[in-house]
């Protein structure tokens, strides 16, 4: 059985729990500048640099995965948000994101195929948006202007995925989707990597709302993003990050309405406190899953910033007895969308 | 959240905009080849608009590199949430341009279209890139063989292309067969059943083709009807009610462009369903008989026009203000008073919440000007048939207004026709408008002011010298402390100007209102009480201030020293001098025939008087304003018959012809006097081979030469203004002054084809056509003072001194503005190598030199030619 195969059958006896968050656990463990830079030479200061940590502080990497493990995630996710050459050039490192992805993947394969508790679990190899955007205009005056184009970022993200597969990932999470375009580009980059590696290439897409009226940045309604992204016939379909759980509850309703696939959801450890941290006691987060579990509008669910291996707990206990949602069939009717979508009556 | 729930549940039939489309627009081809991305974004935005669910996108012209063009506006409309709320449709038979566009859309686009044209594999190949950007997509029914045009080959060629897809993984609910509507009516026998074969397939292709869509264009349907909207009209929405239930569920067609088929007259009707159902032999030839019926009316118009008129009186008078339609407001407004317990309740109700529509509409640009003042002419009629009634009651008319404006042409200027628009709009919205009129002096427009507690002044101006009033306005406001917003409009005036100029000398809010369409929304903000106040006060006066630093720091072109520009004159050949005058010295003409100016009128800049952009005849045919252009010409010919039948104007003109020689700069006319004229000389400095020109170039520079004056006017408007004024017709009063004007120029143009030809006789064979009298294709020039190449307004009263006491019985205003305001005076020039020009800056040395030439003070030159100085 293929491993999207066994993920969907998994996912029909229960519900599925996804990791927590990298970066506000390898931000808690206050590394400095050398940690970051191990024994490589950078002209750039690394601090922050957490998908180098990959290469360079690896112990760092594999005990976060290993807490979550151990929390109950069945979906890991490798520390490779930015390990894709637009975010790395920011800190000269961008000829090192083949080796971080690979070295990424073939870590968290290791400690998902090392934990022998005879559950299977799943490696997903995570593409964050990169920073900068295909729908948007950086210059106010000149709404046509775009810093880059569709053909660069699939390269880009081609590049990406071609090392975490090397690595050994079983899906690829296209995540924090800010730019539903963006996104369009890795999915393509995705299929094109799939016909290379002549076997299934599954494929998981996680959207941002970066407003309370449910849009991403480049505007479209969590419907309309569902429209622009379903030719990747996603494993899943989901929001992570973006606000707290109680915020995300209507987003999610309208998109487990309308998705014929599994629905995953992520949401940070509620919103940021006046210090930019996230203090959501870990109770307090799965009770607000459990909300959406109650109204079966979840398939998958885990945690993003601010969440810890506590929270994942708290989450798996949250999730344990619970029916998983039942994927709707609505295959038939035609989906187009402008930032909104358009249905046509079959 | 957005409006999900309405759209699940499934439009029935979707309808494509197509005026994005350079094939099948002529204004959109337009503005795309220049290059007007922001108008080209703004016709996206009106069909979304006016309804339609998804915007056509083609790019398809030689001209054009497509693929940018199509990236380009793909990624403007990107930007405009309004617009990018609905699905592209990306057209082109070009895969190149299909793909530019498919990376720039970030939604799920439909591609038109891809065929078998090419084979199976091409068809293949382009299929799987589609799916793979996340496209739907247009399939037409074409073959290696052609084109689709009987209900057999449709249905096969589709069905072939269905099983090829769904076979290769393509969502069968992604595909849209286009079986191609061709035009019936032609009265070619195979031609007949076109329609019905399109209707046929497309119940076909459903069966067989399960979860498929049918789309088409609709406008071939009635090609053979074209200049016949109505029966085109009734054509489409005929066929669409037999094509909709056989499973055409999308269309490229006008949403505006159909009727109802329930209200289509039964005779029309019938003939287009024979047509289209192929019902008789000679359904073709019935239906050509009835169209000439039809041609020129307008089917669901007359119907509703003869219907509105049973309406409830509330509706009745919101019909008739959005219509413009006087006739019957009276009676109506009389009425609605006998319902209302006080008269001031129809104005506040019924009447108020029809002009808000108005309103509303002209702010969307779903309405233009013509008709708002068409509108307001409405309200104004309707309001005063209350007033006597709201004053018997000694009811103090509660205050609906919105706040009051004061607004004049200010002092030396007598223009109006812009100000007058601008007051009729405001009050359309609801604003009180205290129009002081023309030439009106700063003492009375503040005391007007505060008299009327007005909540802003609005100044307007068309020649040069009104600049420098309007910045005396604005330092008197200042100096008795206002605060009030000032508002600056009218031809010559500018943002650079009331940025740099006038508001540095007011504290108070400065704000520059291009035209009349802007003035509403500027207005409304400044008597909000909310922050939309302080936000366009502030954005304003941010925005002036950059401008101003941006001007101070910019290093303007560079100037040449005076000498080194006059060095630089041009120098035509004037080996042969303009021959000598038929018949020199002074013509004068007191009644020059009307007719005789109706045919050489440039009916273009009376569109744009009226705020419609276009060139004319083609904005008769604009796809946005073409209707409003049409209503206004019939008007304007209908109201210059009456002028010419009823002698309302009389048109006056004075010429004259003189030996001149040239000095310097100067040219000096060889009468009596010796009368001094002076030139500006451009001084910017030119790249090589480009001259400093100035107008004394084209006068030889030894030997003795020819110069010429005219002056034409247009007398007899007063008594016809104030007849309208007593009617509440500011509509017509607009139209006789904009007609005025188009007749002044007119006649400017034809006298001086008579000075070539006739007068000074230097073309006596001359043969020009009306085309190219406007694009001035002859010999000879004609500025006029106040003009680029001659700035100074100054210069009229020499020139008029020329040509004798009050030439063309015009006068002169202290601002040498002429009276009347239709009028029009120039110099003539006959060298052949005589053309326009600008003066644009010129230099400290150059003011210097010419206030001594002119004999005149400094600061008396200074204030002259302002507009030319740094």
């Amino acid at each position: 059985m293929s491993a999207a195969a066994a993920f969907r059958a998994a996912a029909k006896q229960r519900i599925l729990v996804k990791d927590g968050a990298y970066g506000t656990m390898i931000q808690a463990e206050k590394l400095g500048e050398a940690d970051f830079r191990g024994n490589l030479t950078f002209n750039h200061d690394q601090r922050g640099n957490n998908d180098l940590l990959n290469l360079t502080r690896p112990d760092v990497v594999r005990s976060i995965a290993r807490q979550f493990v151990e929390a109950g995630a069945d979906v890991l996710a490798t520390n490779t948000f930015n390990a894709n050459s637009i975010s790395q050039a920011d800190y000269g490192a961008e000829s090192l994101v083949g080796e971080i992805n690979e070295a990424a993947a073939r870590m968290i394969r290791d400690v998902v195929d090392s934990a022998d508790d005879g559950r299977q679990r799943w490696v997903a190899g995570a593409i964050g948006p990169t920073n900068k955007t295909l729908s948007l205009s950086p210059d106010v005056n000149d709404p046509g202007y775009r810093e880059i184009d569709f053909d660069q970022v699939k390269a880009v993200y081609r590049e990406q995925i071609d090392a975490l597969i090397r690595g050994g990932i079983d899906f690829v999470l296209i995540e924090t989707v800010f730019d539903t375009l963006n996104c369009k580009a890795a999915i393509m980059a995705a299929l094109e990597a799939e016909v290379v590696l002549r076997r299934e290439l599954p494929i998981m897409i996680s959207m941002t709302l970066t407003d309370l009226s449910g849009r991403n940045l480049s505007g479209h309604t969590v419907e309309g993003f569902w429209a622009s992204v379903r030719h990747a016939r996603p494993l899943t379909i989901g929001l992570n990050c973006s606000f707290g759980a109680a915020q995300l509850r209507p987003h999610l309703a309208a998109l487990a309405r309308q998705a014929e696939t599994l629905v995953m959801a992520y949401p940070n450890a509620g919103l940021p406190n006046e210090f930019g941290e996230y203090d959501e006691a870990a109770a307090e987060t799965a009770g607000q899953v459990r909300e959406w579990l109650n109204d079966g509008l979840v398939n998958i669910v885990g945690g993003c910033c601010g969440t810890t291996p506590a929270h994942i707990a708290a989450i798996a206990e949250a999730v344990r007895d619970c029916t998983p949602r039942a994927v709707p069939d609505v295959r038939s009717t035609t989906l187009l969308a402008g930032l909104e979508p358009m249905v046509l009556a079959a | 959240m957005s409006d999900f729930s309405s759209a699940a549940a499934g439009a029935r039939f979707v309808n494509i905009g197509e005026r994005t489309n350079v094939t099948g627009s002529a204004k959109f081809k337009k503005l795309i080849l220049a290059g007007d991305y922001d108008a080209a974004v703004s016709v996206a935005r009106e069909q979304v608009e006016a309804g339609a669910q998804i915007v056509d996108v083609n790019m398809d012209e030689a001209l054009l590199d497509g693929e940018t063009a199509m990236a380009t506006f793909l990624k403007r409309i990107a930007a405009e949430p309004d617009i990018a709320r609905v699905p592209v449709m990306i057209d082109s038979s070009k895969w190149s341009v299909i793909e530019a566009g498919l990376k720039c859309v970030s939604g799920k686009p439909i591609v038109n279209s891809i065929s078998l044209k090419e084979g199976e594999e091409a068809f293949l190949d382009a299929s799987r890139k589609v799916r793979s950007y996340g496209a739907a997509v247009v399939v037409m029914a074409f073959d290696e063989t052609g084109q689709a045009d009987t209900k057999e080959r449709k249905v096969a060629i589709c069905e072939r292309a269905y099983k090829l897809l769904v076979t290769d993984g393509f969502p069968a609910e992604d595909i849209i067969f286009d079986p191609n509507i061709f035009a019936v009516a032609t009265g070619i026998d195979e031609h007949r059943r076109y329609a019905l074969d399109f209707i046929e397939a497309a119940a076909e292709i459903r069966a067989r083709c399960p979860r498929v869509h049918i789309s088409g264009g609709l406008s071939n349907l009635s090609f053979s009807f074209r200049g016949n909207e109505p029966v085109r009209r009734a054509m489409h929405s005929v066929f669409l009610y037999h094509a909709i239930p056989a499973g055409m569920d999308m269309g490229i067609v006008n949403a505006g462009q159909l009727d109802v088929y329930d209200e289509i007259d039964r005779e029309l009707r019938d003939a287009c369903e024979d047509v289209i159902l192929d019902r008789h032999d000679d359904a073709t030839e019935r239906l050509i008989a009835l169209a000439e019926r039809y041609r020129g009316t307008d089917a669901a118009e007359v119907k509703k026009a003869a219907e509105w008129r049973q309406w409830p009186v509330r509706e009745r008078l919101a019909h008739a203000l959005v219509k413009g339609i006087d006739e019957h407001i009276v009676e109506d407004t009389e009425e609605a008073r006998t319902l209302f317990a006080r008269p001031i309740e129809v104005i506040e109700g019924p009447l108020m919440q029809g002009m808000n529509l108005v309103g509303d509409l002209f702010g969307s640009g779903r309405m233009f000007l013509p008709q708002v003042v068409k509108s307001a002419r409405v309200m104004k009629k309707a309001v005063a048939h209350l007033l006597p009634f709201i004053e018997a009651q000694k009811e103090p008319g509660s205050d609906t207004s919105k706040g009051r404006i004061v607004m004049a042409t200010v002092k030396g200027d007598v223009h109006d026709i812009g100000k007058n628009i601008v007051g009729v709009v405001l009050q359309c919205n609801g604003f009180d408008v205290i129009d002081l009129g023309v030439m009106v002096p700063w003492p009375k427009i503040l005391e007007a002011a505060n008299e009327n507690d007005a909540a802003m002044i609005g100044l307007s101006g068309l020649i040069t010298p009104s600049l420098d009033e309007m910045v005396t306005v604005a330092e008197e406001m200042q100096r008795a402390g206002m605060q009030r917003p000032l508002l600056i409009g009218g031809a010559t005036t500018s943002r650079a100007h009331t940025a740099i100029r006038i508001a540095p000398a007011y504290e108070g809010p400065v704000l520059h209102v291009l035209d009349a369409s802007r003035a509403v929304g500027v207005a409304t903000a400044l008597v909000s009480d909310g922050p939309g106040r302080e936000e366009l006060v502030h954005r304003t006066a941010n925005d002036y201030r950059a401008l101003r630093e941006s001007r101070a720091g910019r290093g303007s072109n560079e100037l040449a020293p005076m000498l080194e520009a006059r060095a630089n004159g041009f120098t035509p050949d004037h080996s042969e001098p303009s021959p000598r005058p038929a018949h020199p010295g002074l013509h004068s003409f007191d009644d020059w025939p009307l007719k005789d100016l109706v045919e050489v009128i440039d009916w273009t800049p009376f569109f744009r008087a009226w705020e419609l952009a276009g060139t004319y005849p083609a904005i008769l045919a604009d796809e946005v304003v073409g209707e409003s252009a049409r209503g206004l010409l019939a008007d304007a010919q209908a109201m210059l018959r009456q002028i010419i039948d009823e002698k309302w104007l009389t048109a006056k003109a004075t010429v004259g012809l003189w030996p001149v020689r040239r000095e310097g700069d100067d040219v000096i006319v060889l009468d009596e006097v010796r009368t001094r004229l002076s030139f500006l000389r451009q001084q910017v400095r030119k790249r090589s081979g480009r001259a400093n020109m100035c107008l004394a170039d084209f006068i030889a520079p030894k030997e003795e030469d020819w110069l010429g004056g005219f002056a034409v006017a247009i007398h007899g408007i007063e008594p016809h203004l104030k007849r309208f004024a007593a009617d509440y017709d500011d509509y017509r009063d607009i139209l006789l002054k904009a007609l005025a004007d188009r007749l002044a120029e007119a006649f400017a143009e034809r006298l001086h084809q008579q000075v070539r030809t006739k007068y000074w006789a230097y073309a006596p064979s001359e043969a020009l056509t009306n085309e190219q009298l406007i694009r001035e294709e002859y010999r000879g020039i004609r500025p006029a003072p106040g003009y680029p190449a001659c700035p100074d307004h100054s210069l009229k009263p020499l020139l008029f001194g020329l040509l004798g006491d009050r030439p063309a019985g015009i006068e002169l205003t202290e601002n040498f503005a002429m009276l009347p305001t239709s009028a029009v005076s120039g110099f003539y020039f006959a060298h052949p190598e005589a053309s326009y020009f600008g003066v644009a800056r010129i230099g400290q040395d150059q003011l210097e030199d010419y206030a001594q030439r002119r004999g005149i003070d400094i600061e008396l030159a200074r204030r002259w030619l302002r507009p030319n100085l740094d």
